[in-house]
């Protein structure tokens, strides 16, 4: 199993505490596989001369005496497989095996900053980034074993952890060539690296280290890590956003032992030794706050929307003269498609563990950009950067920017004030309340068809929330009254917005919006999924218009060899018939059947992702239910086949979620939508069958696939519905009340 | 304070809590260390920290250590290691049924209470089984399949 290095096995029996009592009841200790992150402590220690320059190989790649080694990365796996994915692909430079590589993410003081987790990035620019490294201490490593064996570098292999002779005989191990030293080696850009048609290590089903002991309890997650001396913390927010706290009353939890109330300004919160305690007093706690109603409700938000000032336009495309190309038409379409707020909605709500002592800090966080997170935190809370550091540990999937750095900031804030380390635990309430939102999107399309059924003008217009420069405000310092930014960012909202297809005239244009409701942030595949709907929707509403087969005339306007084969491959994997929808005889009694099909090129740069589905409708109930899901889906290299798979399933999954029942609902004041009733995720009985075909290009980079598959899923879903029910759903999510009301206006 | 007699992974233990309605997953996560069960929603409606009580899935955060006292609790430790897995936990591994992982538990201990009554079951009668126990991560097909592939074994 997992070798660990001398920090990393300090930092684990540390954590040994909690650990005691489990064992005290008969279970086993956890395994070292388990701890693939130092649960770590900085504050009992210094921190270590460990080179953080994203330039020096040592900053990515230690090799122990041993001949065991550890990776160290500031991208962080966030359930998505990453730390397997990364680790096969620097095993495979190194000619060591995987199980013999440990894995160290996101701790400021120990992983050098190339860059947080998000957009997909992790194996295209995070593992890419350690191949590097592994391919330069490839070198290195034959470099020395040819002077220790002295053979020219030619006649040597690195497999197994040695330097031998690659016609046999004595090898050297790296442990003895190299093992426990500095390296002080630049990562050289121009390293070779290996042949893929030699690859042993990547491309395989490698299993996850973390997988058994997640099933088996053994998994450290943040939730569970305990420092001495912690208190629990609650943090009580404000009955509605922007209200003032006017009084506290704290012979309201006179009746509960050991607690203590923290309120800085408007920042209130309970601190108490035992976790129950705290989540009473947070509950019982009196407290008056002001009247606010800065909220324009979510009924009616597309309205809201259209009636915000905009800040400034875009123009992203402007092709030939789409106007004068949509008048002189022979047929022309009009439509609006409009996504709403959602949540992260994070399964486990958001946690975080603060000591600040009078020397420096630490703060363990699931956050995905563990450095980014100690920058602004250091200048909020005027702790030098140096002396605060921020340990990421896994915790439940985050999906973007959940409440973990609100979380973060809340436990450093209450450590900082009482001198104590502290643990916050969000509520379910707060997480979906609280978590800032992935925006509502608006789409206005419009576009013509010549007398052939070709598109021959293409116009989209998008409303978004603008970007405005710096950090996103974290909730605890607002509350406090700390000075700090406003920034508002969300990913990149503006790719996908224009169709994949062959069109002369096209006008792409964003206006980006003054004000938007609700803080927001990243949330999984940014922007991408309401585009990919909106603009596969309305190539099916054309296809519709031209009485043309949808996927027939999707390929009408494919020249690229990839995406014509994960269209066809999606097409043939669900049995596609070939025929316009809708679907002259759906009726099976009161249910509707259909299918649909959506492509896209992720970022229009990136993964193509072809993808069928097969759905019911009730006309009676107006419920959706999806049956068969086929995807083809071709992201270059293939690491993990099984890892690979793995999310495009969660991706898919995930996204009927979102499309069939996720809406951030408020009122005037605040999030109303903050249990799972309110705002419901996919179950398991409308799970579908998924199908899954993985188009590997071993000689290709790889792009990322933690969001590609879900850019597809609506669009797909919508298309289905209308080839089933004859209706087209415009706004998400695709509710029974939404569907019975459409099929109610066509008859 | 109050004490309160369980029976926790096979084994007798006595805790203390200064309130009779404190709820089992507190006791179990910081009294007795384990960490298997999760807070999901405190709200019985995710089963993040599902248990089994005397053999049948409870939603520990909504059974107060007075409910629990004289109990049979198994926790997902009390079913297997790594080294040793009971089957629903190997069918789990060897299908690489988890993301995050942090549903797993309730899964796992769902999956446990549904087999203990329903051996043999069908796909359906997984997905109706396992229908209160959410998974953000989307890794239901997985986790089907687990539980299949344990009914099998």
């Amino acid at each position: 199993m997992e070798t660990l290095s001398a920090i990393s096995r300090r930092d684990f029996l540390w954590t040994g505490s909690a650990v005691v009592v489990s064992f005290a009841l008969g279970a086993a200790l956890p395994q070292n596989g388990a701890a693939q992150n130092p649960g770590a402590s900085a504050s009992l220690s210094p921190p270590l001369a460990k080179s953080l320059d994203p330039k020096e190989v040592d900053s990515f790649l230690a090799i122990q005496s041993d001949g065991s080694a550890t990776l160290y990365t500031s991208r962080v796996d966030v359930g998505t497989g990453l730390r397997i994915a990364m680790t096969q692909m620097a095993a495979e430079e190194l000619g060591i095996p995987v199980e013999r590589i440990g894995f160290v993410s996101g701790d400021t003081a120990l992983t050098p900053n190339h860059g947080g987790t998000g957009g997909s990035t992790g194996v295209p620019q995070g593992a890419v980034a350690v191949r590097q490294a592994a391919a330069t201490l490839r070198q290195h490593l034959l470099n020395l074993g040819a002077e220790q064996l002295q053979r020219p570098v030619a006649e040597l292999v690195l497999a197994e952890g040695q330097v031998r002779p690659a016609n046999g005989g004595q090898g050297i191990g790296i442990g003895a060539l190299t093992g426990g030293k500095r390296l002080a080696l630049p990562v050289d850009p121009k390293a070779p690296l290996k042949n893929p048609a030699e690859y042993t290590v990547v491309g395989k089903p490698v299993p996850r280290p973390d997988v058994p002991g997640k099933c088996t309890a053994r998994h450290p997650y943040l939730q569970d890590f305990t420092v001495p001396g912690m208190l629990h913390a609650r943090v009580i927010r404000p009955p509605a956003i922007g209200a003032k706290l006017l009084s506290v009353d704290e012979s309201s939890i006179r009746n509960i032992p050991d607690v203590r109330v923290v309120r800085i300004e408007n920042f209130l919160a309970v601190v108490a030794s035992d976790e129950w305690a705290a989540i009473r007093a947070a509950t019982s706690l009196q407290a008056t706050w002001s009247e606010w109603q800065g909220l324009p409700g979510s009924e009616g938000l597309d309205r809201h929307i259209r009636q915000t000032a905009v800040d400034h336009d875009q123009s992203l495309v402007s092709r030939g003269d789409p106007a004068a190309a949509l008048t002189g038409a022979a047929k022309q379409l009009s439509a609006t498609y409009s996504w709403p707020l959602q949540s992260h909605a994070s399964l486990g709500p958001s946690c975080a563990v603060a000591d600040v002592k009078a020397d420096g800090a630490t703060v363990w966080t699931a956050s995905q950009g563990p450095h980014r997170l100690r920058n602004y935190l250091a200048g909020v809370f005027g702790i030098p950067a140096d002396k605060l550091r921020v340990v990421y540990m896994d915790a439940s999937g985050s999906y973007g920017t959940n409440g973990g750095d609100d979380a973060a900031a809340d436990a450093l804030l209450i450590s900082k004030t009482i001198g104590k380390p502290v643990r916050v635990q969000w509520s379910r309430e707060d997480e979906h309340g609280w978590d800032p939102k992935g925006p509502a999107q608006l789409l206005e399309l419009r576009g013509g068809l010549d007398a052939e059924g070709r598109i021959i003008a293409w116009e989209t217009q998008m409303w978004n929330p603008n970007n405005l420069p710096g950090n996103r405000a974290v909730l605890a310092a607002d509350a406090a009254g700390i000075p700090q930014d406003h920034g508002q960012a969300t990913g990149s909202m503006v790719q996908n917005t224009e169709p994949p297809y062959a069109v002369p005239n096209m006008l792409v244009t964003a206006h980006w919006l003054k004000e938007t409701p609700l803080r927001l942030s990243n949330l999984r595949a940014p922007g991408k999924i309401a585009n990919v709907f909106a603009v596969e929707s309305f190539t099916d509403e054309l296809a519709a218009a031209a009485g043309a087969d949808p996927v027939a005339f999707r390929l009408r306007g494919l020249s690229d060899p990839r995406a014509i084969e994960v269209l066809q491959r999606a097409a043939e994997m669900i049995g596609w018939q070939t025929r316009p929808s809708p679907n002259p005889r759906p009726a099976q009694g009161n249910l509707l059947a259909g299918r649909g099909m959506a492509y896209a090129r992720y970022k229009q740069a990136e993964n193509y992702v072809g993808m069928a589905m097969e759905v019911t409708v009730d006309r009676a109930s107006g419920r959706i239910s999806v049956r068969r899901v086929t995807c083809a889906h071709d992201c270059g290299l293939v690491v993990n086949p099984d890892g690979l798979r793995n999310q495009i399933e969660g991706s898919i999954l995930q996204t009927l979620g979102r499309a069939l029942h996720e809406e951030v609902k408020f009122d005037r004041s605040r999030v109303t939508s903050v249990d799972w009733k309110s705002y419901p995720i996919l179950t398991f009985p409308e799970v579908p069958t998924v199908e899954i075909a993985l188009l590997d290009r071993p000689t290709l980079p790889p792009y990322g696939a933690g969001e590609p598959a879900t850019a597809p899923v609506a669009a797909a879903l919508a298309n289905a519905v209308f080839d089933a029910a004859g209706v087209r759903l415009r706004t998400v999510p695709f509710t029974p009340e939404r569907v019975l009301a459409a099929l109610r206006s066509t008859r | 304070m109050a004490q309160y007699r369980l029976r926790v992974n096979g084994r007798a233990v006595r805790v203390e809590s200064w309130d009779p309605a404190q709820p089992l997953l507190y006791v179990l996560r910081n009294s007795l260390g384990l960490h298997g069960p999760k807070f999901g929603c405190g709200l019985d409606q995710c089963g993040a920290c599902t248990v089994l009580i005397d053999g049948k899935a409870a939603r520990s955060c909504s059974v107060s250590v007075r409910q629990a006292a004289g109990r049979s609790i198994t926790t997902l430790e009390g079913l297997g290691t790594p080294e040793k897995p009971d089957p629903i936990q190997a069918a789990f591994i060897a299908e690489e049924a988890a993301q995050c992982g942090y549903c797993t538990n309730g899964m796992i201990m769902a999956a446990k209470s549904l087999l203990n009554q329903t051996p043999n079951p069908t796909p359906e009668q997984v997905k109706r089984g396992l229908a209160g126990n959410l998974c953000r991560c989307g890794t239901y097909t997985r986790i089907l399949s687990a539980v299949l592939r344990a009914a099998k074994a």
